[in-house]
C-alpha cells in the first residue's frame, strides 16, 4: 500500500511483534506504523490481536519480540505508568475510574496540585474544569464522577489522557457507550487532538465511524498486520474482506462445512420481527424464519446480531418494534416466556452464559427440561435418566458418565450437551449464537449435520455466526446487520460471500457488481 | 485458550487430586470420628446423657439456621439477619401466648398461634431480605446487614425494651421437650436436615438453586426463574430462624431481645463452610453443614472440658475453621 507520510519520521512504529499465551499465540509478527498528527484506525475480527497490541504498546503486556521505536527513541514499556510518562495513554472500552471520586480528583489521579505538601483542591478543580472546556464539555469537576452520566465519564478519562499533554492516545472501542450526539463530541475532539498535532489509535467496529474520522488504518488478521492503507484509497469492501481474509470474487466452494442444501422451507411463517430497536446496539431490525428453515444472521462484530437474538429471546426488552410467533404478536419479558412458547436459544458465550460448570452433564442437560421432567416439583429419576442417555447416546456426546462435570468436557461436546438442552424441549425455533466457536474440526462437522437435520424435520433456526462459509453453505436466506439495521436480505439462490460481504461492508450502497435483493436499503454515507 | 486449563486441571488427577478429592468427601467426617473417639476416650462423662443432652441443646440451634445458610449461600448470597430474626420470633411468641387477650387466651390456641405467627414473622423479614436482593439487586451481604443491625432494634420495640420471662411446658416443649429421653429439637434437626438433603437433590427447587448460584446469566437463559429462587431461600432462611429463635427462649424461659441469636449468624457461616460449601455459590452441602455445626460443637466441649479458657477456646475453633476451610479447596478455584 502507499506510504502517504514516508518523508517524517512516524511517530510509533510497532514492528515484527510477537506474543504467545499459554497454548495462543496472539501475535504473530505483527507490525503498525502511526504519523504524528495522525488519526489511525486499528481494525479486525476478534482474536485478531489488536487488544493485545494495544496492551503491549501501553506497557500491560511485554511482548516476546521484536521491537517499539517512539517519538525516535527504541522504547519497551514495562507499566502503563511508564509509558503514560512517555507521552502514551490509553482509554479503555470499560472506563477505569473511580466512581466515587471528583471529577477532577479522577483527572489529576496519582499527580495531585499539592502547596505545601498538602491537596490544592481549589487550583485541581479550577484546571480539571478548564481542561474539560478544551474539549467542550462543562461539567462541575468537583461532583463525584458516578453523578455524570456515561458518556461525560468517558468525556473525563479523555480529559485526563490529554492533560498528560500525551504524544499518543490509544480509544479502544470508546464510542460502544456513547449516543450520536456524544459520539460527535468524542470526534471533535479527536480533531482537536490532531490539530494539536497528537496521533490517535482509535479501534471501533463501526464502519462509518473510520471513514468519518480516520486517515490511515492498519488490517490485523490473526495475529498479523494484513494490509496497510490510507483511508481514503480502500473500500469499505475491501476492508471487510481483508478482515474476514476472503479475497474478493471467491467463488462459491462447497464442501467446507457439514451442511447440506437443497431443502425446501414450508411457507409458514414462524417467527416474525419487525422494527426491532434496542439503544444504540439495535436500530431497526427485521427478519423472519419459517418452519424447517435456517437462517443466517450475518454482520460484523457490533452490528447488534446477539442483540437481536436476545431481545427475541425476551433476555433483553426491546424499546420498538414487534414480534411475531406463530402468527401471534408477543411479547417475552423473560426467556422464561419464550421457551414457554417453544423458543431456545444457545448463547456465543459458553462458559459465562451457557454451562453450569460445577453441575454435572445430567443436570445441565435437563436443566431447561425440569419442569417436564417433574411432578409438584419432584423430579423422576426414571424419566430424566432416560431423557438424558438418549439425548447423550443421539448426539454422540463424549462424556466418561453422565454425571461427570461439564467443565470437564471439550467444547464441542460443551455444545452439544447446551443443544441437547433445547432438543429436549422439542422446540419450535432454536437460535443459535455462533454454535461453532471455538470447537475442534470434527465436532463442528457433527454441529453443523445436526443443525441441518434438525431443519429438515420442521424446526425453524436462527443462526448467528462469524464465519461466512457456514452462513453461504448452511443458510437457506441470510439476513445481514449493519450498525443495528437490517440492510439486506439474501434469498438461496443469491447467497454467497462477496454479496454478504457487501452489504456487510456497504448495507446495500457502493457496489461493484449487480446486487442481490435488498429489502431495506440504508442511506449511504459518504466515503 | 479457554479450554486449556481445564485440560490441564484433568491431566493432573493423580494421586494427589485423588486425595484432595478423598479429603473433600471425607474429610469432615473423619474429622467428626476423631473428635468423638477422643472425647470418648479422655473427656470424662462424655458418653453420659447428660454432656449428649448439653451438647445436642447448644448444637441444634446453630444446625438449623445453618441449613438455611447452606441454601442462601449456594445461590451465592449471605444472610447476616438470621441472629436478629431469631431475636424478633423470640420477642413475638411470648407476647402471644402470654397475652390475656381473646382469641389468644385460650391455653392451646395461644400456644399454636405463638408458634405460628413468630415463625411467619421472621419469614416475611426474610422476604424483606429476598426483596433487597432479588428485586433490587443489593448485594446480600449489605441487603442483610439491613436487618442485622435493625432487626434487634425491632425486637425491643415489641418488648418494650424488657425481658419476658415465662413458664408455659407446652410452648417449650421444643426446647425442653425429651422424648425417649432424647431432646427434643435432636428430632426435629434430623428431619430438617433430611428434608433440604432431599430438597437439594431431588427437587426442581433444587436444581434452580444450584444453577442459580453456578452461573446466574446461563440459568436465566435457560429458563430458570432466578429472581423467585433467591426471594424463596431468603424466607426458608427466616423462618428457620424464627423456629431457632423460639428453641433458644424456650431453654432460657425467658426472652431477652439483647441475647437471643447473639453471634449466630457467624457460627452458622462458620459451620457451612467447614462444612464444605464453598461460599462461592453453585453448591450446597447440607449434611455438611450438620457435620461442621457438630465439628465446632465438638471442638469447644473438647477444650472447655479439659479446663482450657474460653479466650484459647476461641483461637483454636478459629484455626480448626481455616485447616477445614483449606483442606477443601481444590474445585472450587
Amino acid at each position: 500500500m502507499t506510504e502517504t507520510q514516508a518523508q517524517p519520521e512516524p511517530l510509533l512504529r510497532m514492528r515484527n511483534i510477537s506474543k504467545a499465551f499459554p497454548g495462543v499465540i496472539a501475535l504473530a509478527g505483527a507490525s503498525l506504523t502511526v504519523g504524528r498528527g495522525e488519526v489511525h484506525a486499528l481494525v479486525g475480527q476478534n482474536g485478531a490481536g489488536k487488544s493485545t497490541m494495544m496492551k503491549i504498546l501501553a506497557g500491560a503486556y511485554r511482548s516476546d519480540s521484536g521491537d517499539i521505536t517512539f517519538d525516535g527513541r527504541s522504547v519497551e514499556f514495562r507499566t502503563p505508568q511508564q509509558a503514560q510518562a512517555s507521552g502514551v495513554s490509553t482509554i479503555y472500552q470499560e472506563i477505569n475510574l473511580v466512581a466515587y471520586r471528583s471529577v477532577a480528583e479522577n483527572i489529576f489521579m496519582g499527580r495531585e496540585p499539592r502547596r505545601i505538601g498538602f491537596l490544592d483542591r481549589p487550583r485541581m478543580n479550577r484546571d480539571a474544569t478548564a481542561l474539560l472546556e478544551r474539549i467542550g464539555i462543562r461539567v462541575k469537576a468537583n461532583q463525584p464522577l458516578m453523578n455524570v452520566n456515561v458518556a461525560t465519564q468517558q468525556m473525563v478519562a479523555i480529559a485526563r489522557a490529554v492533560s498528560f499533554e500525551s504524544k499518543l492516545v490509544i480509544m479502544d472501542e470508546p464510542t460502544s457507550s456513547l449516543d450520536d450526539r456524544e459520539v460527535a463530541t468524542l470526534f471533535e475532539v479527536i480533531r482537536q487532538l490532531k490539530r494539536q498535532d497528537a496521533s490517535v489509535i482509535f479501534i471501533t467496529h463501526r464502519l462509518d465511524e473510520l471513514y468519518e474520522v480516520c486517515d490511515r488504518v492498519t488490517i490485523m488478521r490473526d495475529g498479523r498486520t494484513v494490509a496497510e492503507s490510507p483511508m481514503r484509497n480502500i473500500t469499505r469492501l475491501d476492508l471487510v474482506a481483508r478482515m474476514l481474509g476472503k479475497e474478493l470474487g471467491e467463488v462459491r466452494r462447497e464442501g467446507q462445512t457439514a451442511f447440506t442444501e437443497g431443502k425446501d422451507a414450508s411457507d409458514q411463517v414462524l417467527l416474525e420481527a419487525k422494527g426491532l430497536k434496542r439503544g444504540r446496539a439495535v436500530r431497526d431490525a427485521s427478519l423472519d424464519v419459517q418452519a424447517g428453515e435456517i437462517v443466517g444472521l450475518a454482520g460484523l462484530l457490533g452490528s447488534g446480531r446477539t442483540e437481536v437474538a436476545r431481545a427475541i429471546f425476551g433476555a433483553d426488552r426491546i424499546e420498538e418494534g414487534d414480534i411475531w410467533f406463530e402468527g401471534e404478536g408477543v411479547a417475552f419479558k423473560s426467556p422464561a416466556d419464550a421457551i414457554a412458547a417453544g423458543i431456545g436459544f444457545c448463547s456465543e458465550d459458553r462458559r459465562r452464559e451457557g454451562i453450569i460448570p460445577h453441575l454435572s452433564v445430567r443436570e445441565n442437560l435437563q436443566l431447561a427440561a425440569l419442569p417436564l421432567l417433574s411432578r409438584h416439583g419432584i423430579i423422576s429419576k426414571e424419566r430424566q435418566r432416560e431423557l438424558v442417555d438418549r439425548f447423550i447416546a443421539r448426539l454422540g456426546i463424549r462424556t466418561s458418565n453422565p454425571d461427570q462435570p461439564i467443565r470437564e468436557l471439550s467444547g464441542g461436546n460443551q455444545q452439544k450437551v447446551l443443544l441437547a438442552r433445547w432438543l429436549c424441549l422439542h422446540p419450535k425455533l432454536l437460535i443459535l449464537d455462533e454454535p461453532t466457536r471455538g470447537i475442534d474440526v470434527g465436532a463442528k462437522a457433527e454441529i453443523q449435520a445436526l443443525i441441518n437435520e434438525l431443519a429438515e424435520n420442521g424446526l425453524g433456526v436462527l443462526m448467528i455466526s462469524s464465519e461466512i462459509e457456514e452462513l453461504t453453505e448452511g443458510s437457506d436466506r441470510v439476513v445481514v446487520l449493519r450498525d443495528g439495521r437490517t440492510v439486506a436480505e439474501l434469498r438461496r439462490e443469491d447467497i454467497s460471500q462477496d454479496a454478504i460481504m457487501t452489504a456487510m461492508a456497504t448495507g446495500g450502497g457502493e457496489t461493484s457488481e449487480p446486487q442481490p435483493t435488498i429489502v431495506v436499503g440504508v442511506p449511504e454515507q459518504p466515503v | 485458550m479457554t479450554d486449556l486449563p481445564i485440560d490441564l486441571q484433568h491431566q493432573r488427577s493423580g494421586a494427589a487430586s485423588w486425595l484432595r478429592e478423598a479429603g473433600r468427601a471425607y474429610g469432615a467426617i473423619a474429622a467428626l470420628v476423631a473428635l468423638l473417639l477422643f472425647n470418648a476416650i479422655f473427656t470424662d462423662r462424655f458418653l453420659s446423657m447428660q454432656a449428649f443432652r448439653l451438647n445436642v441443646t447448644q448444637v441444634s440451634t446453630v444446625i438449623i439456621v445453618a441449613v438455611g445458610m447452606t441454601l442462601v449461600i449456594a445461590t451465592g448470597g449471605i444472610d447476616l439477619s438470621v441472629g436478629a430474626l431469631m431475636a424478633i420470633s423470640g420477642a413475638v411468641a411470648p407476647l402471644i401466648f402470654l397475652s390475656d387477650r381473646a382469641p389468644f387466651d385460650i391455653a392451646w390456641f395461644g400456644t399454636v398461634s405463638a408458634f405460628a405467627i413468630a415463625i411467619l414473622v421472621a419469614g416475611a423479614f426474610g422476604l424483606f431480605n429476598g426483596i433487597l436482593v432479588a428485586v433490587f439487586r443489593i448485594q446480600p451481604i449489605i441487603a442483610t446487614l439491613v436487618l442485622f443491625i435493625a432487626g434487634r432494634g425491632i425486637a425491643q420495640v415489641l418488648t418494650n425494651g424488657s425481658i419476658q420471662t415465662f413458664n408455659n411446658p407446652d410452648f417449650q416443649y421444643i426446647g425442653l421437650g425429651r422424648p425417649l429421653g432424647i431432646p427434643f429439637q435432636a428430632f426435629l434437626v434430623i428431619a430438617i436436615v433430611a428434608i433440604a438433603a432431599w430438597v437439594v437433590r431431588s427437587t426442581v427447587f433444587g436444581r434452580y438453586l444450584l444453577a442459580t448460584g453456578g452461573n446466574e446469566p446461563a440459568a436465566r437463559l435457560a429458563g430458570v426463574p432466578v429472581a423467585r429462587v433467591k426471594l424463596a431461600v431468603y424466607v426458608i432462611t427466616g423462618l428457620l430462624a424464627g423456629l431457632a429463635g423460639l428453641i433458644v427462649i424456650s431453654i432460657n424461659k425467658s426472652s431477652d431481645a439483647n441475647l437471643v441469636g447473639m453471634d449466630m449468624e457467624l457460627n452458622a457461616i462458620a459451620a457451612v463452610a467447614v462444612g464444605g460449601t464453598p461460599l462461592t455459590g453453585g453448591r450446597a452441602n447440607v449434611v455438611g453443614a450438620l457435620i461442621g455445626a457438630l465439628i465446632l460443637q465438638l471442638i469447644r466441649t473438647t477444650l472447655l472440658s479439659h479446663n482450657i479458657p474460653d479466650a484459647v477456646a476461641r483461637v483454636v475453633t478459629a484455626a480448626a475453621i481455616v485447616i477445614a476451610v483449606l483442606a477443601q479447596r481444590g474445585r472450587a478455584t
